[in-house]
């Protein structure tokens, strides 16, 4: 299958024109209205930069992206791929399909970018790609209906939190809404009681395939889960409900939280934005706002790109303070590079806060781990939800599946 | 006869093209044809055949696995529920025939203003069935769709059936079944035109009425129709798919997974492209199951 479909891209891309060695040809995913229009001005200025340069942006939807990049990676290959930091990054790493750019990171850039932050783009101790963007997840929630049910602060520890679900469901209010039919809401739990209650290092060795499921410290984490399950402290149907359904469960004042990333204040509507606040996730055995959960989002240089001295011009101006402040405050992210000043917006600040401080960064599940083993657990996770009885046998199929996927 | 006369080089070629005529021109006709056939449909079948034999996982090397693909689809129980729930959809799609015969035998009269109600009727069929999915699925919200109030107006409590795992599917193929019948009753009303009508006028006046003209005279007539209608039906339950992604996208956990949503799931989020085309063969095998099943029931009518 390879052949043939490397032999259209190919061809598609002699179409766009013959390839000199000054064109510069950028694959983004960022197709939606704001990122596009904040790559596009970020392409834009590249160019007026680069006169000798001409560079070709683009731009693909998610999803086909997704399905595109293996064939880019290893047919005819585009100069600057967008893709994502963490695992996703080191699956093409360990194959030889990105080009090590470490001599972009000297001393003034290594100054600027956390270590956490570097340590994403990293194999081995060399670079393989930029970081420019993430964003932190963690409690949302309404303080009024907090308030509402006697409670002051949100909640820092486990023991606060059950006593925050307590309260809220004493005065008629569902505690956390979410929504398990997109699968991938679940794995933010898991995810964070794992960070929580083992740590970041267990965290990350159990989604490379390392540990069994079956192991008692996954079951601690499912034990955690399960106080929540049985105090019914998620908002019911939530099978039914893609994520995008269940915010509407906390504007209409008939949830208090949600376990989410910051994308989701922009869709907070006019009337609640001011009565919406942000937590951490609570503190368990390990304490909280050290091992953090971050998406980070990067670009990188495909091994048989053809144009990488002008790729490197590229990745060297997105690692930039101003660049990476206009691309953040036009997607309302957080920058990794610490000089850039974010966007007014308290969300974000309580982000950067979170982060810049943060040990050790994960990406998320389906981020961390293998795909396939990824889809199988996360059916799991919504399984475990709605039948918390059955934890033996989901975790005996999650751990099959691991054993198979990571067999060698 | 060789020896009768030399012809020159290029009455030679003309005296072979007058020989075999008959023969060639058929060939060259058919040429075109059956070249874009094997390039879009016999190659691909066979490049997708060969690759349910190797373990793929779109980037690296491809292992030689041999049947080991299928052996562990054997073994998986997402497959069976896939392919219980595909052969459960074939069963009730069987239904979709029978509704539109008596859809299209209650629409096909004379009344004045029934071209407006035919038209609403046929509407599902005219809507694509991500619409359908999308509506049936707010329909049965249960934290915003119609149905729990209404349900609430008849004094029944609220249900959640696309979050249960053994009415779920149930519900993703009542939402196909609106569009097939709408289907088959076109098709049922598009026979029924062509009904011949010296037929029954004779029949009647032989005394035949009500289902006794229907079941000796009328269905015998639509009987190429209801052929039709079954293999289509047959088909689509098998192929179903954009239901399955828009209402449930296989969940709860996998109870609504059909074959063609596992493959799909299997090559695009697992990205384990010899396992999904593992799955493909066994779909392919299927449908070329029933498709030779009807074609060797018209066959043996088209003799006898």
């Amino acid at each position: 299958m390879r052949g043939p479909l490397g032999l259209v891209l190919a061809c598609v891309l002699a179409m766009a024109g013959p390839a000199s060695a000054r064109t510069l040809i950028i694959n983004a995913n960022t197709s939606d209205p704001a990122p596009r229009a904040a790559w596009e001005a970020v392409v834009a200025d590249f160019r007026r930069d680069n006169p000798g340069v001409e560079v070709k942006f683009n731009l693909y939807d998610h999803e086909s992206y997704k399905k595109s990049i293996r064939n880019w990676l290893t047919g005819a290959s585009p100069d600057v791929v967008f893709w994502f930091a963490g695992n996703r990054m080191r699956e093409f790493v360990g194959r030889n399909l990105l080009t090590d750019v470490s001599g972009l990171f000297d001393d003034e850039v290594r100054a600027s970018i956390s270590r956490a932050g570097i340590d994403l783009v990293s194999v081995e101790g060399r670079q393989y790609g930029v970081p420019y963007s993430y964003y932190q997840l963690g409690l949302y929630f309404r303080r009024d209906l907090l308030e509402r049910a006697g409670v002051k602060q949100a909640p820092a520890t486990w023991a606060d939190l059950i006593e925050t679900c307590r309260a809220l469901k004493a005065d008629g209010v569902e505690p956390f809404a979410i929504g398990s039919k997109d699968l991938w809401p679940t794995a933010a739990w898991f995810d964070y009681i794992n960070l929580r209650s083992n740590g970041h290092a267990f965290h990350m060795a159990l989604t490379r395939g390392e540990v069994p499921y079956t192991d008692t410290r996954v079951r601690a984490v499912f034990a955690k889960w399960g106080e929540l399950l049985e105090l019914g402290c998620f908002a019911k149907n939530h099978a039914s409900l893609s994520w995008q359904e269940s915010q509407a469960l906390l504007y209409q004042g008939r949830a208090a939280m949600m376990l989410i990333g910051n994308y989701i204040v922009a869709n907070f509507p006019s009337e609640v934005r001011e009565r919406m606040d942000f937590a951490p996730f609570p503190a368990m055995q390990h304490a909280a706002g050290k091992h953090e959960e971050a998406p980070t989002n990067s670009i990188h240089i495909p091994a048989a790109a053809r144009n990488k001295e002008d790729a490197r011009r590229f990745l060297a101006y997105v690692l930039r303070a101003d660049v990476q402040e206009r691309i953040n405050r036009a997607l309302l992210l957080l920058p990794l590079n610490q000089k850039a000043a974010i966007a007014d917006d308290r969300f974000l600040k309580k982000g950067q806060a979170l982060l810049s401080n943060a040990e050790a960064l994960s990406q998320f599940f389906d981020r961390d781990t293998n795909e396939e083993l990824a889809t199988i657990a996360m059916k799991g996770f919504q399984e475990f939800m709605i039948n918390p009885e059955r934890l033996d046998q989901v975790l005996e199929g999650i751990e099959r599946a691991r054993k198979r996927i990571y067999k060698n | 006869m060789t020896g009768a006369s030399a012809p020159g080089s290029s009455s030679s070629i003309s005296a072979w093209w007058w020989r075999h005529q008959r023969t060639l021109t058929p060939l060259i006709l058919l040429a075109p044809a059956c070249l874009l056939f094997a390039i879009f449909v016999i190659i691909p079948i066979g490049m997708s055949l060969s690759l349910s034999l190797y373990d793929w996982d779109g980037v690296g090397p491809k292992t030689w696995v041999g049947f080991g693909n299928f052996a562990e689809l054997f073994g998986d129980p997402v497959f069976f529920t896939a392919l219980k729930n595909n052969l459960l959809w074939l069963l009730i799609y069987l239904a979709a025939p029978m509704l539109g015969l008596l859809l299209a035998l209650f629409l096909n009269q004379g009344v004045r203003g029934i071209r407006p109600i035919r038209a609403l009727f046929l509407m599902p069929f005219v809507v694509s069935q991500v619409v359908i999915g999308l509506i049936f699925a707010w329909f049965l919200n249960p934290e915003f769709g119609l149905l729990n109030p209404l349900l609430a107006k008849l004094g029944l409590g609220p249900v959640a059936p696309l979050e249960n795992e053994r009415w779920a599917i149930l519900a993703v193929i009542a939402a196909g079944l609106w569009p097939q019948t709408a289907y088959c009753m076109v098709l049922y009303l598009t026979g029924l035109t062509g009904m011949r009508p010296e037929l029954i006028e004779s029949a009647r006046l032989d005394g035949a009425r009500d289902h006794t003209l229907l079941w000796h005279v009328v269905l015998p007539q639509l009987r190429p129709v209801t052929f039709i209608a079954a293999m289509v039906c047959v088909v689509s339950a098998l192929r179903s798919f954009d239901l399955v992604m828009i209402m449930t996208a296989g969940g709860p956990y996998n109870s609504t997974n059909v074959l063609a949503y596992y493959m799909y799931e299997q090559t695009f989020l697992s990205l384990r492209y010899g396992y999904a085309a593992a799955i493909a063969a066994v779909l392919f095998g299927l449908m070329a199951c029933c498709v030779a099943f009807f074609l060797w029931r018209l066959l043996a009518r088209e003799r006898g």
